[in-house]
């Protein structure tokens, strides 16, 4: 970005100018104050700068007030997590200072807002500290309404100078962002921005210019993980579903409600969860794969007719954006800790499909093979999100649409005869025909929750009870087989396999590469499809010592967490251990390798 | 870049190998179609059961309505009357207890061409699935429910239901219920059902005229159809049964069945009230809700194709 033609600042600073390849920013103050907008411009601005770009967020689960942050990781090589240590803290109160100081890499800089903040002096010392009046400033800029909203966007422009950012792209997407309202809100937030960028910063030794991108990777699109699902379903020909509100998976359905009637589709908010899944099934039932999604206590209250949509074989899209469990939990932090229940939960055997998204481009594209195995394999397939992926905004390349955008349309032309739950099918699977799909024969199919013969008709037959158990269950199998078996990230062979799943792939491949790099043999594997698993892990689990599984949900009683409690259900395998934790936020990448140096150095 | 391991791929029709192409059946060679089309596996009620009535009144239904054989479309929920739609030779699905409602709608939103009908009981209607019962009349689903209210709960042998009268003995209410029976059309006026009616299968043309009228009732509709258990509460409904000394008395010629107060008032009546349509109004349903706000999306991106829709969602999020 530094070729730019930016407009020469007004106020004197620092003339000494550092070349970065990377910054890690995070913002800290109340979740009123519009800090995850500068966090979104930030992003933004990367990823049309063709720089790769992580973000991580908190918000409190309350409406009004609450400590809320937002950190950005900006870089011109590849970014795999939102960073461990900011090389720099905007903080706007005394609480967002003391609370996130240690957060800051030793030297880092402390940009605080002089008219709430006073630096403590004890730490002096380890941070560089930078005051700002931003709120009496902001208020100056605007013209003395006495109010500071409007502060974020002056620190933006304090930031703008500080790390040399493109102004005339950063003026653009303010434009994009405030131009469609009122003329004088889009002037207030020119005029925010102006008077941060033009402040002197007298006590800033350098500013910052980033090193230009390492690789063209294309034209990129910026957003956020539950954006990527939702747009995911649409292309993948997803025009029907049902849901009711819950954090944080709420995002997911006003957006489908929004923007599916553009393509002839309609998602319906229901009166509770039940009813959502239920207008999802009668919606698949129909002829088109519908969706339906929540979080944990919402899946919960779901279990019962997906255990119908294994038992009927009727394809579904369910996604599960995790929260911390259980009952209402933490749910505006992340915790991978539905992963039994989306496996296993409800009675009876009813196989499921589950699988889950690594980055927020994957979830664009797992969104769309859910469907398509939900199609093919007739069955529920369940997306395990989380709280993290949800609200992390990511820059991926730009997918090719034309050639992704699927037609699912419904088949209704008339057909000889029909028996879904044939036995003798040649692929096992089966397949449904829609109401409104004449049957020359006269002898039309039934789907049902009750055990049934090939027309799903009742029975009590023990033998059939076997028979459909072992179908619903073989054409899984057969799924098993055809996923693709994962590669390893770092060498076949080493002492340690960190096999991981869901959105901490960044953060485990960061420790592998930093374990690498000191000479230790870490590797890792990452695990996409969880139900049915691919075949093949144990080939890969012989090359290795040890295989620590790394998840955010608890050890559980006998001291493995879920996914490792599957697979050593599975591979029978003692060196399989777990590395666990339940704080709600990420993994860091330090404590991923400090646990893994510790598991490993014991026999 | 191809991050998509499981593809589209376009899937056989059905299980079954013959590939044989069907002709169409043109309208001019349909014939109304015989309760010997129409009827599948034998019921499993009980001898005597109220239920049988309502179901060959629903076959004569399709034979008196011409309807086409392939968009007869029969949903239940769970209970003995919900094991419906395998007693019907046409598409069916047998749902949970309770959700028949709401997977219904998901079929009536998402299929404007067909006409859902729901069958069920008064413990799957107005217990375990009260609160779609609410939600579906006040959305105004376009859809046909009849509910055959036994009011007991059959198919588990005899427990209270939510419109058992008071001081009925079952086996969960020993010593006679003491909570307040529910009543289904005032619940469904005040839910903001806009067909109500009531009927009893004692009355088999009452029945057929008051399910041909919910047909033709753009919105939800709703019958609480009287349906006998022989088993676990016989003689209930005597008392609206001429043939045993009852009296079967029907909506009076003055009741004004858009006056929502009327109706309320009309259905308060002591047992065994009356039977006809208390209520019908004309709402905008949800379907036709939906499909203005799809007519007023899709008219703002005239002639794109799916992928140039999502495309220029993508360019604004570059």
């Amino acid at each position: 970005m530094s070729d730019a033609a930016v407009a020469p600042a007004t106020g004197a600073g620092p003339t000494q100018v550092s070349k970065i390849n990377e910054a890690i920013i995070r913002i800290a103050g109340n979740s009123q104050d519009g800090i995850q907008a500068i966090g979104g411009f930030l992003a933004r601005l990367a990823g049309r700068s063709e720089q790769e770009v992580m973000t991580f967020m908190t918000i409190p689960s309350t409406i009004s007030g609450g400590p809320s942050i937002f950190q950005v990781r900006i870089g011109s090589g590849e970014v795999l997590s939102a960073g461990d240590d900011a090389d720099m803290l905007l903080c706007f109160y005394q609480h967002s200072y003391e609370g996130h100081v240690n957060s800051l890499k030793l030297g880092g800089i402390v940009l605080y807002d002089s008219d709430h903040v006073t630096p403590k002096p004890e730490w002096l010392d380890n941070y560089r500290h930078v005051g700002v009046p931003i709120s009496s400033l902001t208020v100056e800029a605007i013209g003395g309404t006495g109010r500071d909203k409007g502060k974020n966007i002056y620190s933006l422009g304090l930031l703008a100078k500080i790390y040399d950012l493109d102004v005339a792209k950063l003026k653009r997407l303010i434009g994009e962002r405030f131009g469609g309202k009122d003329a004088s809100v889009l002037n207030n937030a020119n005029a925010c921005f102006d008077a941060g960028y033009g402040h002197c910063l007298e006590n800033l030794l350098k500013s910052y210019q980033f090193l230009a991108p390492q690789a063209k990777i294309g034209t990129q699109v910026v957003m956020n993980g539950n954006e990527a699902i939702a747009y995911g379903l649409i292309a993948a020909g997803v025009r029907f579903g049902a849901g009711y509100p819950i954090t944080p998976w709420s995002d997911i359905m006003e957006l489908l409600r929004k923007e599916l009637p553009k393509y002839g589709g309609s998602f319906i908010q229901c009166e509770d969860e039940i009813a959502s899944v239920s207008m999802a099934l009668g919606g698949s039932w129909g002829g088109r794969v519908a969706v339906t999604g929540s979080s944990g206590p919402g899946i919960s209250l779901k279990t019962e007719a997906i255990g119908w949509a294994s038992m009927a074989e009727m394809p579904l899209v369910v996604i599960d954006v995790q929260r911390g469990g259980p009952s209402t939990g933490m749910p505006t932090n992340i915790e991978q800790s539905d992963l039994n229940t989306a496996c296993f939960g409800g009675h009876g055997d009813s196989p499921r499909v589950v699988i889950a998204p690594s980055s927020v481009e994957d979830c664009f594209y797992t969104a769309i093979e859910a469907v398509n195995i939900a199609r093919k394999y007739s069955t529920p397939v369940i997306l395990l999100s989380d709280q993290g992926i949800a609200t992390r905004i990511e820059a991926f390349r730009m997918p090719e649409l034309e050639k992704i955008c699927q037609d699912i349309s419904p088949d209704f032309t008339a057909v000889a005869e029909h028996k879904p739950y044939d036995l003798t099918a040649p692929d096992g699977v089966t397949r449904h025909i829609a109401p409104g799909t004449r049957v020359a024969s006269g002898k039309y199919p039934v789907v049902t929750g009750l055990e049934h013969d090939e027309l799903g008709h009742p029975t009590g037959s023990p033998k059939l009870h076997v028979t459909m158990t072992a179908k619903r269950r073989n054409k899984l199998r057969k799924l098993g087989t055809e996923i693709p078996v994962p590669k390893v990230y770092g060498a076949s062979e080493g002492h340690v396999l960190l096999v991981g799943w869901g959105s901490s792939e960044g953060p485990i491949r960061e420790a592998v590469d930093k374990a690498r790099s000191v000479g230790e043999p870490f590797s890792s594997l990452h695990l996409k499809y969880i139900n049915p698993l691919p075949n093949g892990l144990e080939e890969i689990f012989k090359g290795f010592h040890r295989i620590f599984v790394v998840e955010l949900n608890d050890e559980g009683l006998y001291g493995y967490g879920q996914l490792a409690q599957v697979l050593r259900a599975r591979y029978s395998d003692p060196r399989i251990q777990g590395i666990t934790k339940v704080d709600g936020l990420t993994w860091k990448v330090k404590e991923i390798l400090d646990r893994s140096r510790a598991l490993a150095s014991n026999t | 870049m191809n991050h998509i391991a499981f593809p589209f791929a376009t899937l056989p029709r059905t299980a079954i190998v013959d590939t044989t192409p069907v002709p169409p059946l043109q309208d001019a060679d349909r014939k109304p179609l015989t309760k010997k089309e129409v009827s599948a596996d034998h019921p499993t009620w009980c001898p005597g059961c109220g239920d049988f009535s309502v179901l060959a009144l629903y076959f004569k239904l399709i034979e008196r309505r011409r309807m086409h054989h392939e968009k007869i479309t029969t949903v239940a929920g769970i209970g003995c009357s919900s094991r419906f739609p395998y007693f019907v030779q046409a598409h069916g699905a047998h749902f949970i207890h309770g959700r028949a409602l709401p997977f219904a709608s998901g079929v009536s939103l998402s299929r404007p061409d067909l006409h859902v009908f729901v069958f069920g009981g008064d413990g799957d209607a107005f217990s375990i699935g009260g609160n779609h019962f609410t939600h579906t009349a006040r959305k105004n689903v376009k859809l046909t429910y009849v509910v055959m209210d036994n009011q007991v709960y059959g198919l588990t042998k005899n427990q209270t239901s939510p419109t058992s009268p008071l001081g009925y003995k079952s086996k969960t209410d020993a010593w006679g219920s003491g909570d307040r029976p529910i009543n289904p059309v005032k619940q469904a006026i005040a839910a903001g059902a806009t067909f109500v009616a009531r009927t009893s299968h004692t009355n088999p043309n009452h029945v057929l005229e008051m399910m041909e009228k919910a047909m033709d009732h753009d919105g939800f509709a709703f019958i609480q159809c009287l349906s006998e258990c022989v088993e676990f509460f016989p003689g209930a409904f005597d008392g609206a049964n001429p043939r045993k000394g009852g009296k079967f008395e029907t909506v009076p010629s003055t009741h004004d069945v858009t006056d929502e107060y009327a109706a309320y008032r009309l259905a308060d009546q002591d047992w065994p009230g009356h039977f006809g349509v208390f209520y019908q109004a004309q709402r905008p349903t949800k379907n036709q809700n939906e499909a203005k706000i799809i007519a007023d999306h899709q008219a703002k991106v005239p002639g794109l194709e799916s992928w140039q829709i999502l495309q220029k969602n993508f360019d604004r999020m570059k």
